[in-house]
C-alpha cells in the first residue's frame, strides 16, 4: 500500500473524545445508528461507548491509523485510505465480512453490520461528524492531532499551575 | 406502533416453559407502559389474596415505549411490579441505565414471571433466545458479584444484567433489584418476590433495530430537549445532584432527624450537596440516551472507609445520615455501598436502623435484645446494622420483616416509632410541616413515597402556605400524581420533570414521534389518572382502605420540636380527614377512597368495575353520602 505523505496525514481530523468529560450516556452511538441507518442500535454505530468503571467512561471511533492496519490486513483489497480525509473506505462488493480488519484494529473501531456482513468504519460524516454535533458533554471533537496534543498540553499546564495562576489573580 | 416491541414474554419459573404474546395496541394506548402496563398486566395475570412470597404471586418487569430511542433520559428506563411484602397491595419501582434500553433491543415490552424455579436460576434474554439458566454458583453474591460472574459465562461485556443480592435471597423485606451495580429498583421490596421464585437474575443482550415513526420530527423534539437538559430546568441534577436538598430542607425545619423526632440536622453543613461535591464526588455519569447526566459518584478519600465508590443521592444519604443522627459522610457513605451490595433499599434500610434506634433510646430494646448499643449518632452502628438486617442477623431478623412487621412482633408499644406508610418506611421530608406533601405520602398507592407524587413541590416553594390544611390540596396532589404516573409509565426520568415546559403537550409529542400513536396532552394525563385508579384498584382488591391512607404515628402526634419555621406543627387526624375527602372527592372517589363506577367509565376502565362491585359504598356519590 501506497504510504500517505506526513504532510496530509497531519491534516486529518478523527473524532476523539475526552474521557474527563464522556458520562457514557450513548448519545453518540443513538445519533450514528440513526444517522446512517435510520435505526436506533449500537450494533450498528460507527462509534461506541465503554464503561468499564463507574469513574472510567469513553467513546470510541476511528483513529486514522497511517499506515492503517485495518487496510493493510484487508486480504480482498477491500479498504482504502483516503489521502485527503484520512477516512477508511469500504468497498461493499468486495468485502465479505472475514473480519480481519477487525482483528488488526487495535481500538476495536471497525465492526460487523449484523444483517449486511460487511465491516463498517466511522466515515466522519463527511467531515461533520453527528456525534461531536449531539454530545450532550461536548465530550467529542473533531480535531487533527495537534489540536489533540494541545488540548492536553492546556489541560496539563492549567492543573499544574493552578495554585500559581489563582495566587496570581488569573483565572485559567 | 413503532416504539414498542409489540411482545411480551411470559416465563413459568415452575415448569420452565417460556412463551411471548402480542402486546395489544389498546393495552398500550390505555396503560401507556412503565408502570402503567406493568400494574396491568399484573392485574391480569395474578389472583386476589396471594401471599406476595408464595409462586402464585407473579412478578412483571416492563419497559415504556420510549425505551430504546434516543428521547433524552427516555430511552433507558425499565419498572419492576408485583404484590409488595411490604404494603401486601401494588409494588413496583422503576430504575434507569441501560438495562430497559437492553430490554427493548432484544424486542420485548414486558416480561411477566410465574411459579418458582426449583433451585436458583437466571433468564438470559438473547434476542429471540431465551432460557432459564443454573444460577446456583451465583447464590450468595451481590449484584456487582452476580454481574461481573454472568458476563464472564456468557463472554459479552454489554450484557445487561439485573440481580438481587443475598437480602432478596433471604426474602428481606426491604431487598431491592439493582441493574448496572449502582442503579436500583428500590421501593416496595420487590427484590424479595424475586428471592422467593430461586429467580437471581435477568441477563439481556439485544441487537434488534428501534424504529421510530417520525425520525425527523424526533430529533427536533429531541434537539429541543437537550437544550433545555443544558438550562436551569436540570441545573440541580447537573450541578449538585439532589444532596442540594440538605440544606434546603433543613432551614425549613423539614428535614427529618433521629427516626422523625426533630427536623432540623445540626450537622448539616458537612454532609451538604456542597460539601459533598468538594471533598467526595469523583465524577458526574449519565444513563443511556440522557442529556442530563446526574449520577454523582463519590470516592471517599481517607480514613476507615477509604475507597469506598458509590453512587450518591439525597434519599439515603438522609436515611443513613441526618434520620439516624449521623453525621459522618464517609460512613454515609459506606452504608450507601453496602446498600447496593447486599441488594436492599437504601431509603428503607436507613428507616429500619432509626427505628432500631428509637426502641434503643426509649427502652423497648437493650444491648442484649439487640445485641449493640444502637445509640443515635453512632455510625459504626449504623454501618454494622446494614449487614445484620440483610443477612438477617441476630435482631437483624426481626428488622429485615421492615418497621412495621417487626413492630408488630416486637410490641412493647413500639409502632409508635415506626415510621412507615402502609408498611413502607418513610423518606427525607418532613411531611409534620409539608401538608400538602402529607396528602401525597398517605394517598401514594404504593406507600410512603416522594416520588408517586411532587407534592412537596407546592410546600417547599411556598406556593401555599404548607403548614395548613385545606381544601384545594387535593387538586393539587391529584395533578402532580397524574404527571408522575405518566412520567413512570412513558418512562422518563422523574429530574427531566421541568423540562417538558408544555407538561403533558410535551410527553404527547414525544410519544408520538416515537411510537406513531398521535395522542393529544389531555388524552395522556387521561392515561396518568387512569393509571393512578389502576394502583387504587388493586390494593382495594388487596382488601386495602382509606384506613390504610394514613400517616405515621409520629407524624400524627409529636410536634417538630426544633427552634425554627416548622416548631410545633404536625397533621392531625382532623386535617388529614379533610385532605382525604377532598382528595377522594377531586378523585371521583366516594368517602371509602373507592373509585365510583361513573369514574370507571369515563376513564375507559369499566372492564374492571368487578373489583368495586361488592363494595355498596360505591354505588353512593361521595358529596351525598351519609352525615
Amino acid at each position: 500500500m501506497a504510504a500517505v505523505p506526513k504532510a496530509e496525514a497531519a491534516k486529518w481530523k478523527l473524532v476523539s473524545c475526552d474521557p474527563e468529560k464522556c458520562t457514557g450516556c450513548a448519545v453518540c452511538e443513538y445519533i450514528c445508528s440513526l444517522d446512517k441507518e435510520n435505526v436506533f442500535s449500537a450494533q450498528k454505530s460507527r462509534i461506541r461507548t465503554m464503561r468499564i468503571h463507574p469513574l472510567i467512561n469513553i467513546s470510541i471511533a476511528c483513529r486514522l491509523c497511517s499506515p492503517a492496519p485495518c487496510v493493510t490486513a484487508c486480504p480482498r483489497d477491500a479498504l482504502k485510505q483516503s489521502e485527503q480525509t484520512g477516512v477508511i473506505m469500504i468497498d461493499d462488493e468486495k468485502c465479505d465480512g472475514c473480519s480481519w480488519c477487525i482483528e488488526a484494529c487495535d481500538y476495536g473501531a471497525v465492526t460487523l453490520h449484523p444483517e449486511k456482513k460487511i465491516v463498517r468504519i466511522c466515515d466522519t460524516c463527511e467531515g461533520d461528524p453527528e456525534c461531536v454535533k449531539w454530545c450532550p458533554e461536548e465530550a467529542l471533537d473533531f480535531v487533527t492531532r495537534d489540536i489533540i496534543a494541545q488540548k492536553a498540553r492546556l489541560a496539563v499546564s492549567k492543573k499544574l499551575f493552578k495554585e500559581a495562576m489563582e495566587a496570581q489573580g488569573i483565572k485559567p | 406502533m413503532l416504539g414498542y416491541a409489540g411482545r411480551i414474554l411470559h416465563v413459568d419459573l415452575t415448569s420452565g416453559k417460556i412463551w411471548t404474546e402480542p402486546l395489544k395496541e389498546e393495552l398500550a394506548r390505555k396503560y401507556v407502559g412503565g408502570i402503567g402496563l406493568g400494574m396491568r398486566l399484573y392485574l391480569d395475570y395474578s389472583k386476589p389474596g396471594v401471599d406476595p412470597f408464595s409462586p402464585e404471586n407473579p412478578l412483571v418487569l416492563a419497559t415504556g415505549p420510549l425505551s430504546g430511542s434516543m428521547v433524552p433520559t427516555g430511552g433507558n428506563g425499565h419498572a419492576f411490579v408485583s404484590k409488595s411484602p411490604q404494603t401486601f397491595g401494588v409494588g413496583e419501582a422503576k430504575a434507569h441505565g441501560h438495562f430497559g434500553t437492553e430490554l427493548k433491543r432484544a424486542g420485548y415490552d414486558a416480561v411477566v414471571f410465574y411459579g418458582k424455579a426449583e433451585k436458583p436460576v437466571y433468564l438470559w434474554m438473547d434476542d429471540d433466545s431465551v432460557q432459564l439458566l443454573d444460577a446456583q454458583y451465583l447464590w450468595g453474591k451481590s449484584p456487582q458479584e452476580t454481574e461481573d460472574a454472568i458476563k464472564k459465562e456468557l463472554k459479552d461485556f454489554y450484557i445487561r444484567v439485573a440481580s438481587i443480592g443475598v437480602a432478596g435471597e433471604k426474602l428481606v423485606r426491604i431487598a431491592c433489584i439493582i441493574n448496572e451495580k449502582t442503579r436500583a429498583c428500590g421501593r416496595t421490596g420487590l427484590g424479595a418476590v424475586m428471592g422467593s421464585k430461586n429467580l437471581k437474575a435477568v441477563a439481556i443482550r439485544g441487537s434488534k433495530d428501534i424504529a421510530v415513526a417520525n425520525k425527523d420530527r424526533l430529533l427536533e423534539l429531541v434537539k429541543i430537549q437537550h437544550e433545555r437538559m443544558k438550562g436551569p430546568a436540570a441545573r440541580k441534577y447537573r450541578t449538585l445532584g439532589t444532596p442540594e436538598n440538605v440544606l434546603v430542607l433543613n432551614a425549613l425545619g423539614a428535614m427529618p432527624t433521629n427516626n422523625f423526632t426533630g427536623a432540623v440536622f445540626p450537622g448539616a453543613d458537612k454532609i451538604s450537596g456542597e460539601y459533598l461535591n468538594e471533598r467526595f464526588v469523583a465524577k458526574i455519569i449519565g444513563c443511556s440516551s440522557c442529556a442530563m447526566r446526574c449520577e454523582h459518584i463519590a470516592v471517599v478519600p481517607e480514613g476507615p472507609y477509604k475507597g469506598t465508590t458509590t453512587r450518591i443521592e439525597y434519599e439515603p444519604l438522609w436515611a443513613m445520615g441526618p434520620n439516624c443522627g449521623v453525621g459522618a459522610l464517609d460512613a454515609i457513605l459506606k452504608g450507601m455501598d453496602l446498600s447496593n451490595y447486599y441488594g436492599v433499599d437504601a431509603i428503607s434500610i436507613g428507616g429500619i436502623i432509626s427505628f432500631a434506634m428509637d426502641l434503643y433510646k426509649n427502652g423497648i430494646v437493650n444491648k442484649e435484645t439487640a445485641g449493640l448499643e444502637l445509640d443515635f449518632g453512632n455510625s459504626e452502628t449504623m454501618v454494622e446494622m446494614i449487614k445484620r438486617v440483610s443477612i438477617r442477623e441476630g435482631f437483624g431478623d426481626i428488622l429485615a420483616e421492615g418497621v412495621k412487621l417487626a413492630a408488630e412482633k416486637i410490641g412493647n408499644g413500639s409502632e409508635k416509632y415506626a415510621v412507615h406508610i402502609k408498611g413502607v418506611e418513610m423518606t427525607g421530608y418532613d411531611i409534620r410541616g409539608l401538608k400538602t406533601a402529607a396528602l401525597g405520602y398517605a394517598v401514594s398507592f404504593r406507600g410512603a413515597d416522594h416520588n408517586r407524587h411532587g407534592a412537596y413541590g407546592p410546600d417547599v416553594s411556598g406556593k401555599v402556605n404548607r403548614f395548613k390544611a385545606e381544601k384545594g390540596r387535593g387538586k393539587l396532589v391529584k395533578e402532580t400524581e397524574d404527571l408522575y404516573a405518566i412520567i413512570d409509565s412513558i418512562i422518563v426520568c422523574k429530574f427531566s420533570r421541568g423540562t417538558y415546559v408544555k407538561g403533558y403537550d410535551d410527553l404527547a409529542a414525544l410519544y408520538g414521534a416515537v411510537t406513531g400513536i398521535e395522542m393529544s396532552g389531555e388524552e395522556l394525563r387521561l392515561a396518568g389518572e387512569r393509571i393512578n385508579n389502576l394502583g387504587r384498584l388493586i390494593n382495594i382488591r388487596e382488601g386495602l382502605t382509606r384506613k390504610d391512607d394514613s400517616l405515621p404515628w409520629k407524624v400524627m402526634h409529636v410536634p417538630i420540636p426544633d427552634e425554627g419555621p416548622s416548631k410545633g406543627s404536625y397533621v392531625s387526624q382532623e386535617e388529614l380527614d379533610l385532605l382525604l375527602d377532598d382528595y377522594y372527592e377531586v378523585r371521583g372517589w366516594n368517602k371509602e377512597g373507592i373509585p365510583t363506577p361513573e369514574k370507571l367509565k369515563e376513564l375507559g376502565m369499566e372492564d374492571l368495575a368487578y373489583i368495586i362491585k361488592d363494595k355498596p359504598e360505591s354505588r353512593k356519590k361521595h358529596a351525598k353520602t351519609e352525615d
